[in-house]
């Protein structure tokens, strides 16, 4: 029973880091209005540059300012150069722009740092936290507790921010229509780049965290594309939802590995959250707090 | 000058909604064709055939039954590899398990059970449209694969799972140089890309396009959606499931998983995107440029290399390829989203008024 | 004017229709009828639920109660496919065409019920496929003659002005040869020449087609011009019902227009 529970615990803490991604996602989509696949491709190229000038010798507190500096520039080029010219597109065609993001952050990010696989020290060691170890025979790593944490601050931040504070609505208000947020006087470059940015913060804490975990590596970018079932489960607009959307895909996900898995030969990981991301929508299209799609005719 | 359609009436409709409706059109298309299956085998080397031509060839027939997914019926899908997939594994059980079986019957019959997969993941998208509809072909391409490694039947308990493709024999002629591959699969594309086009003119292009515009209004005119999405699913699976098998025997002699990656579904997609969404002609474009692009970029930077002594490395080129790849895509939605079928439009547009500016 | 026009028997019964979405009631028990070939308008205040009354009757909405007889045949919803294939064609308030699409192609769409060959036989463009294209082409030049846009007919939709647009929504809806008619403000938006030429079309398409029309309209001239009897709603309830004349002068109707509270 109690490996149930370690399994369990072990997939909800690993859905956290995938809710981070998530959540990277579901600020862009909920103030821009764009799908942002490149985000897995913000993930890694954050790590990896993070990683990068550790290797050049710069300390802990420098390396972390620095690389979230970079971070912010980038949104600002992507701002200037794929967001401007593709204002009031139809959102299919900026889900493809950001396709071709991805690809060129992850051409550019390996040609800048180099392709080896790294490893990333967050001062965390991912081993069993002792106490409870001892008091219930389970091994719960401190440092997936951490990460749980800092997402639950994470959130808890970006919520308020959202739904408190002027920027916030002014970011919805841009969601749902470029054009009207434009005639309203919401400057939205500003707006774009300080989203971007942010997103870009939160690539950069996904990506010390799985990078801390699994190494800096491509596959990196792979975690990405686990965030959509995270974000179909979700809504494609709602923190909370990101949150609980990752909660539910990491636990089914490790127990479906663990008690599905040995039936059918393994490797179930790669395709179950698709699967049941899939199931989901034929259920309820726009996710656990997502909001019901209007059409008027 | 040379590009007038003065004097070119038509006295029916037939002639009005003809593929190629101007004559100068007419002799182009003659011209490439018989440049295609005549001139072209005996002066091209085997390298220019394997490696360039008939990849061409084959993802254009792909990014075709993407493009009758995505192009006309509207709905996105990031599952094209997995389909390929289906069709090349079905192709070889065909021709492993039935004797005497002929290998075109057994490249239909992959393409059809590709169809039949397709229709199956086409489900969702009576109820699921937009991104949410790729996430779920997404799961198809990670299901397929799984399961095509996996099932040990598929695959004949192949202990590597990578298979040697059978030699394509028809009627006793072995097709076993890159030439004869090449006329082979050239002829299997053509009469396929003919067929897309008459339906994309005909009556069930127009269902698709209304689909993919406003299904709310295709309904109301009444049609029928479910059969006009599962349609489209089906239609396009086939070819992506041709497509799929000639992959595998005319293009790599295995039969592979690994093959049909996801990365695969990706470099088709842009195929699409690139060459000009809901267009045949953009299909062939799209697979020009696609194909031709790693290899332009690689012969170029190899060259100010070894010029200019850069010491430049494998990796680079690979990471440049994939910055070039990614920035074409959000260049060309940029300057335009209908892609190189609408630039040669353009240009045709131009060229009838040439040597007039307008 | 109404000509002398050859009004039969009812073709349309509404009884008891009532429509909610969530809390909001869109329509509240309405009850009326539609007789063949006659132009029957349907009038009121911006919000009353006249496009939701239309969708109802080709079934875009589905009533939670009521009954929806058409030609003889009891239902108690519409499903949009039997509306279409029984004969009942339609145009939107804010035009549902396909845009990227060009004049002819949109027209040629509302043909396709007509249309039997199978995929197959488009792909092989052989015989019956063939055949049909050509027919239907046919049938589709008459009405974009009718309709006078051949100038545009290779045109794509999206990048006609609106009134235009219009009349190509209209000539769509004709295309089916419809037994009935249902226009959601087909003058909206347009100029006084624009509005005369619709009229005129609708009138002809009446006339010659003997096509039952319902058509929603917010110019009163139109409506007293050219129906034969109108239907008045008000907040999802039916206030009036007679010819133009009748209503005119019923008090229901004149406070609704004014805005006196009830």
């Amino acid at each position: 029973m109690s490996f149930f529970f370690e399994v369990l615990i072990g997939g909800l803490l690993s859905g956290v880091m995938y809710s981070l991604v998530a959540l990277g996602f579901v600020l862009i989509y909920k103030a821009s209005g764009v799908f942002n696949f490149a985000q897995g491709a913000l993930v890694f190229f954050a790590a990896l540059t993070f990683v990068g000038l550790q290797e050049l010798k710069l300390p802990f507190w420098l390396a972390l300012p620095a690389t979230l500096a970079v971070m912010v520039l980038l949104a600002l080029v992507i701002e200037r150069v794929v967001l401007r010219p593709l204002v009031n597109q139809p959102q299919i065609t900026l889900f493809m722009a950001t396709i071709g993001l991805a690809f060129f952050i992850e051409g550019l990010a390996q040609m800048m740092w180099g392709a080896n696989v790294r490893g990333l020290d967050l001062g965390l060691q991912d081993e069993p936290i002792q106490w409870i170890s001892d008091a219930s025979g389970m091994n719960i790593s401190k440092f997936d507790l951490a990460a749980a944490g800092v997402a639950a601050v994470l959130v808890a931040a970006l919520a308020v921010f959202f739904n408190r504070t002027r920027i916030g609505r002014a970011l919805r208000a841009v969601a749902d229509d470029h054009q009207a947020a434009l005639a309203v006087g919401i400057p939205l470059r500003q707006i774009w780049t300080i989203v971007w940015g942010v997103a870009g913060a939160v690539a950069l804490v996904a990506g010390l965290l799985w990078g801390a975990r699994n190494g800096v590596q491509y596959a990196l970018t792979f975690v990405a594309l686990k965030a959509l079932p995270v974000l179909i489960l979700g809504g494609f607009e709602s923190v909370p939802g990101a949150i609980v959307g990752g909660l539910i895909i990491g636990a089914s996900e490790k127990l479906a590995e663990v008690y599905i898995g040995p039936y059918v030969g393994g490797g179930i990981e790669g395709w179950f959250p698709y699967v049941l991301a899939l199931v989901f929508l034929l259920v309820r299209p726009e996710g656990l707090f997502g909001e019901k799609i209007i059409r008027r005719i | 000058m040379i590009y007038r359609e003065a004097g070119q009436f038509k006295a029916s409709y037939a002639a009005d909604s003809a593929i190629f409706p101007i004559r100068q059109d007419r002799v182009g298309i003659a011209v490439i064709l018989a440049l295609a299956f005549l001139v072209v085998p005996l002066t091209a080397t085997p390298y220019l055939f394997s490696a360039i031509l008939i990849p061409f060839l084959i993802l254009s027939l792909a990014a075709l039954g993407l493009n009758i997914l995505t192009g006309y019926a509207g709905q996105v899908s990031l599952g094209t590899a997995a389909f390929m997939a289906v069709g090349a594994f079905a192709s070889y059980n065909f021709m492993l398990r039935v004797p005497g079986m002929p290998i075109l019957l057994a490249f239909a019959g992959g393409g059809l059970m590709a169809a039949l997969v397709g229709i199956l993941f086409g489900l969702p998208s009576l109820r699921i449209r937009g991104f949410y509809l790729a996430v779920a072909t997404l799961a198809a391409q990670f299901f397929i694969l799984w399961v095509l490694t996996k099932v040990g039947w598929i695959t004949n308990y192949s202990s590597s799972g990578v298979i040697t493709a059978q030699q394509i024999e028809i009627l006793g002629y072995h097709f076993n140089t890159p030439a004869a591959k090449y006329l082979l699969v050239l002829s299997i594309v053509a009469v396929m890309a003919l067929g897309a086009k008459n339906m994309a003119r005909g009556n069930v292009g127009r269902s698709w396009m209304a689909v993919r515009d406003m299904d709310l209004a295709a309904e109301v005119i009444g049609i029928r959606l479910m059969r006009a999405k599962l349609l489209a699913f089906a239609v396009s699976s086939f070819y992506c499931g041709v497509a799929g098998a000639l992959y595998a025997y005319a293009y790599l002699g295995t039969v592979e998983p690994e093959a049909y990656s996801l990365d695969l579904s990706f470099r088709i997609l842009f195929m699409v995107i690139v060459g000009g969404v809901g267009s045949v002609l953009g299909s062939f474009l799209g697979s020009a440029f696609i194909t031709l692009l790693p290899v332009v970029l690689s012969v170029t930077v190899r060259f100010l290399d070894a010029s200019f002594n850069l010491g430049i490395a494998e990796s680079t080129i690979s990471n440049l390829e994939l910055m070039v790849f990614g920035g074409l895509i959000i260049f060309f939605l940029i300057v335009e989203p209908h892609g190189l079928a609408r630039l040669w439009q353009i240009a045709k547009e131009k060229l009838r008024l040439w040597p007039f500016p307008h | 004017m109404t000509g002398a026009r050859n009004i039969g028997d009812t073709i349309l019964k509404l009884e008891g229709i009532s429509l909610s979405f969530g809390g909001v009631k869109a329509l509240a028990d309405i009850s009326f009828d539609v007789r063949e070939h006659e132009v029957r308008a349907i009038i009121g205040p911006n919000g009353a639920g006249k496009s939701s009354m239309l969708n109802v009757i080709n079934g875009v909405y589905r009533p939670q109660q009521g009954t929806i007889t058409f030609q003889g045949r009891v239902r108690r919803d519409m499903n949009t496919y039997d509306a279409a294939a029984h004969g009942i064609a339609r145009t939107f308030q804010n035009i549902a065409l396909f845009k990227s699409m060009s004049v002819l192609d949109n027209v040629m769409t509302g043909r396709n019920l007509k249309m039997k060959a199978n995929f197959l036989e488009q792909a092989l463009w052989i015989g019956r496929a063939r055949r049909e294209e050509h027919e239907q082409r046919e049938r589709v030049e008459a009405v974009i003659d009718f309709l006078e846009i051949q100038h545009i007919r290779k045109t794509p939709v999206g990048r006609l002005p609106y009134g235009l647009q219009k009349r190509v929504e209209l000539a769509r809806a004709l295309a089916a040869e419809p037994t009935m008619l249902l226009l959601d403000e087909p003058m909206a938006g347009m100029n006084v020449e624009e509005k005369q030429d619709m009229c005129r079309f609708i009138l002809d398409v009446n006339e010659q087609y003997g096509t039952t029309i319902v058509l929603i309209e917010h110019d009163m001239g139109v409506v007293m011009d050219i129906s034969d009897r109108v239907v008045v709603l008000d907040y999802g309830k039916k206030i009036g019902d007679g010819t133009p004349d009748e209503v005119r002068a019923d008090r229901a109707v004149i406070d609704a227009y004014l805005g006196v509270a009830h």
